[in-house]
């Protein structure tokens, strides 16, 4: 039999698979001598386990642990801020994904700065710069990038085409952040509470395409040396059954190591062209602010050097704003974030904050845990 | 944010990297340059994502799930069956 591309979509969401893979799970899991906690590291993953009420098939001794990785919920006020500032100058336009539109900074969103007459566009793909700044040679256009591994490539191909037309009006304000060091921060910090808060992470969930770019390599370090073991899975509910169903298996198995469900297309090197356009133009940051997180070292990218008459950080820097903001006082984002409470905990979820008025940034995306919770209703 | 869509390559425009997809009924155009030129055949499959071809969909990888798949709902399906076999030998009306 061929594939056909309705395969690849309905397939991966059959109903009848998905209680299988329950089925055995749930036989598989009585054979656990522990509850085993999963981080789900990927908002994406977040979203479809929500939507698909995927907590209800799994037996008691299976939980999951809502992880930080959702490129919005974790985009702190100050660079936000630097956004709307950048946005504010006279021949700028900024230019950012749709998903930004609304997340709040101290002096508001971007949606509030076009309201209030900057020129912010959001578009579909970062190659819509181009367009945008051949329509408007006079003015500046500034790429806000966001996401984790799997957009970084996109935006350093949008810089590559930039030097090689030799274009003078696109310029570059870079939030690209990476998993790995974030999961190392989180076992880091967390296994420091563990009595207090008894949900050691014991597995992850290794976010999709994430590894599409990066391989399945960059998670190497999981089992080997922190003894969790990761299993990278796609992002549709049969995928996220399939992959619970190979670390369980591993658990009554006694092994810790790192595989692939996504097989159809997460290889262990990954996408080489993609991470070679990365190393091309960017460096690591010392330290990048995770929101509710804190400085997470060597978590944030950075243009290199050399790229930097491209680099709206350095061009800007007289007027962009320096120092730490506090997020809101009974947002528990950070909290959500690092995986040590649930949306429902928060005295605010749902009442003064909502998707429509979010309040915390795991409420504005809709792969943040809160928006999911929100939207699909509290399982658990 | 990180939700690729599955496409299928109708186009492919070589000296501008650009390839016309479908996804599900929808044309668009894709860059490829995240993709070495000999990667990509018309009637591959892809994964999109923000406008660009992030990787091909490995064809036997995806069939070999498929099957997977198929196998344990034919094993449930067995399970269950066998199940209701049971339940009905242990009616307790029958032969009434």
């Amino acid at each position: 039999m061929g594939l056909e591309l309705k395969n690849l979509y309905d397939d991966f969401r059959d109903g009848n698979t998905i209680k299988a893979y329950a089925k055995i799970i749930k036989e598989d899991a009585k054979k656990l001598k522990n509850q085993i906690n999963i981080m789900e590291v990927c908002g994406g993953h977040t979203h479809t386990i929500m939507k698909y009420g995927l907590p209800q098939l799994l037996p008691s001794n299976i939980k999951f642990i809502h992880g930080p990785g959702c490129p919005v919920c974790i985009m702190p006020k100050e660079r936000i801020d630097h956004a709307y500032v950048l946005s504010m100058v006279e021949d700028v336009i900024l230019v950012t994904l749709g998903d930004m539109i609304k997340v709040p900074g101290s002096n508001g969103s971007l949606q509030d700065a076009r309201s209030r007459g900057s020129d912010v566009r959001f578009v579909y793909s970062p190659l819509e710069c181009l367009k945008i700044a051949n329509e408007n040679p006079t003015k500046k256009i500034i790429f806000f990038a966001i996401g984790f591994e799997t957009t970084t490539p996109m935006t350093a191909a949008l810089l590559d085409a930039v030097i090689k037309k030799d274009i003078k009006n696109i310029f570059f304000h870079i939030n690209h952040v990476t998993v790995p060091e974030v999961m190392r921060e989180l076992i880091d910090s967390r296994d420091e509470h563990v009595d207090s808060y008894n949900n050691k992470i014991d597995a992850f969930l290794g976010p999709s395409h994430v590894s599409v770019i990066s391989g399945s390599k960059i998670y190497e370090e999981f089992p080997r040396d922190y003894n969790r073991l990761v299993v990278v899975s796609g992002f549709e509910p049969v995928d996220v059954m399939q992959a619970i169903s190979m670390i369980v298996k591993q658990f009554i198995e006694g092994r810790c190591e790192l595989e692939i469900e996504y097989k159809r297309l997460v290889t262990y090197d990954g996408n080489l062209k993609a991470q070679e356009l990365i190393e091309r133009y960017f460096d690591k940051r010392d330290l990048f602010k995770w929101r509710g997180l804190g400085n997470i070292p060597k978590s944030g990218l950075k243009l290199k050097p050399e790229f930097k008459e491209y680099d709206a950080e350095i061009i800007y820097k007289d007027i962009l704003p320096i120092g730490e903001i506090e997020d809101h006082k009974l947002c528990i984002c950070g909290d959500i974030l690092r995986g040590m409470a649930n949306p429902p905990e928060c005295t605010i979820f749902g009442t003064a904050c909502k998707p429509t008025s979010p309040i915390g940034s795991c409420m504005v995306s809709s792969e943040g845990a809160c928006a999911a919770y929100y939207k699909y209703g509290n399982l658990r | 944010m990180c939700l690729s869509i599955p496409s299928k390559v109708v186009k492919i425009d070589k000296e501008n990297e650009v390839a016309t997809v479908d996804t599900m009924g929808v044309q668009r155009e894709a860059s490829l340059s995240l993709m070495s030129q000999e990667d990509i055949k018309i009637g591959d499959y892809v994964l999109l994502h923000i406008g660009f071809v992030m990787n091909k969909i490995d064809e036997a990888e995806a069939l070999d799930s498929l099957e997977i798949y198929k196998e344990i709902i034919d094993a449930m399906n067995e399970e269950d069956r066998q199940m209701a076999i049971l339940e009905a030998d242990e009616c307790p009306n029958r032969g009434e």
